[in-house]
């Protein structure tokens, strides 16, 4: 009973930080802010939502007592992981490549990149 | 020979945790064994030069123990920075900047790691990198005033103490 509070707690919690995520692409101003909105959020929401999945889980495994129901809270483990990894990266990525081709961002009150890649350039070009 | 045996080691407990639940020796059975040390051993053949670069600095359980301990102030940071991000969420006060930081890291992992923490906590997102020096061009949602007095800018405003939490474990 108490285990399938915090299940469905946990999947209220992940689903409610993916919603917040999704109202976070539609109202940020530039693609950084909306990188914010898309990398945290996603990321803790599915932490929780891979929780209840681990939790349900083992669970099952407790019950039944089989090796092979094992397989699903590893497996959850291991996309739990690859996503931690994989999702910052992907958001370095793409805030990398959007600053390079010169999308500036919007409301900005200090620029550091565009002011090194400035002086760098005015270096070589004299 | 011990680069080989790292690899091999590592590939062997990769293969374990993907077959898990296969059989009934404590949870895998004896065939997925045999054909994991095999494969593992031909892994650690041909990719031992890949895999291992020169130093062996990572091998130390001190490092892995202040890897695990880090989950614990990383998790909270986190929690905050989701808090956070919903509140500008919500009611849309947001003051963007891109700031540069010099952590004085010097490895590749470590950096990576500190991009992939910084991205993940409080309102801020690893936009490049200065491949020389190593320092973080951070694009940071809710700029500070205390932060803008000095360059470099201030890491601690930014990430906290997680470039001390990083030297002790990948330096």
């Amino acid at each position: 009973m108490i285990v399938e509070i915090l299940i469905y707690l946990f999947i209220a919690i992940g689903l409610t930080f993916n919603l917040l995520a999704v109202i976070g692409l539609l109202r940020f101003p530039d693609v950084y802010t909306r990188l914010h909105a898309g990398t945290k959020c996603t990321t803790f929401g599915s932490i929780f939502l891979c929780l209840a999945v681990m939790i349900h889980a083992l669970r099952i495994w407790y019950l039944n007592g089989e090796p092979s129901s094992s397989i699903m809270p590893i497996h959850t483990l291991i996309a739990l992981i690859a996503i931690l990894i994989t999702n910052p990266t992907g958001a370095h990525a793409i805030a990398r490549a959007a600053h390079r081709s010169g999308v500036k961002p919007v409301k900005a009150v200090v620029d550091d990149l565009e002011e090194d890649r400035e002086c760098h350039s005015k270096k070589s070009s004299t | 020979m011990k680069a080989f045996a790292v690899t091999a080691i590592v590939a062997f407990v990769a293969y374990l945790i993907l077959t898990a639940g296969s059989g009934h020796l404590a949870l895998w059975s004896i065939d997925e064994i045999i054909i994991g040390v095999i494969l593992s051993i031909i892994v650690g053949i041909l990719s031992r030069g890949i895999f291992v670069k020169k130093s062996y600095r990572m091998l130390n359980p001190k490092r892995w123990l202040f890897g695990l301990a880090y989950i614990g102030p990383f998790f909270i940071a986190m929690a905050k920075a989701n808090l956070d991000v919903a509140y500008r969420v919500i009611t849309g006060k947001i003051r963007p900047g891109i700031v540069k930081i010099s952590p004085n890291l010097k490895t590749d992992l470590g950096i990576t790691m500190l991009a992939n923490s910084i991205t993940l906590t409080p309102g801020t997102l690893s936009v490049d990198v200065d491949e020389k020096s190593n320092d973080l061009y951070v694009h940071w949602i809710n700029v500070k005033d205390e932060a803008m007095k000095k360059m470099p800018r201030d890491y601690r405003y930014v990430c906290k103490n997680f470039p001390d939490w990083i030297r002790r474990i990948a330096e």
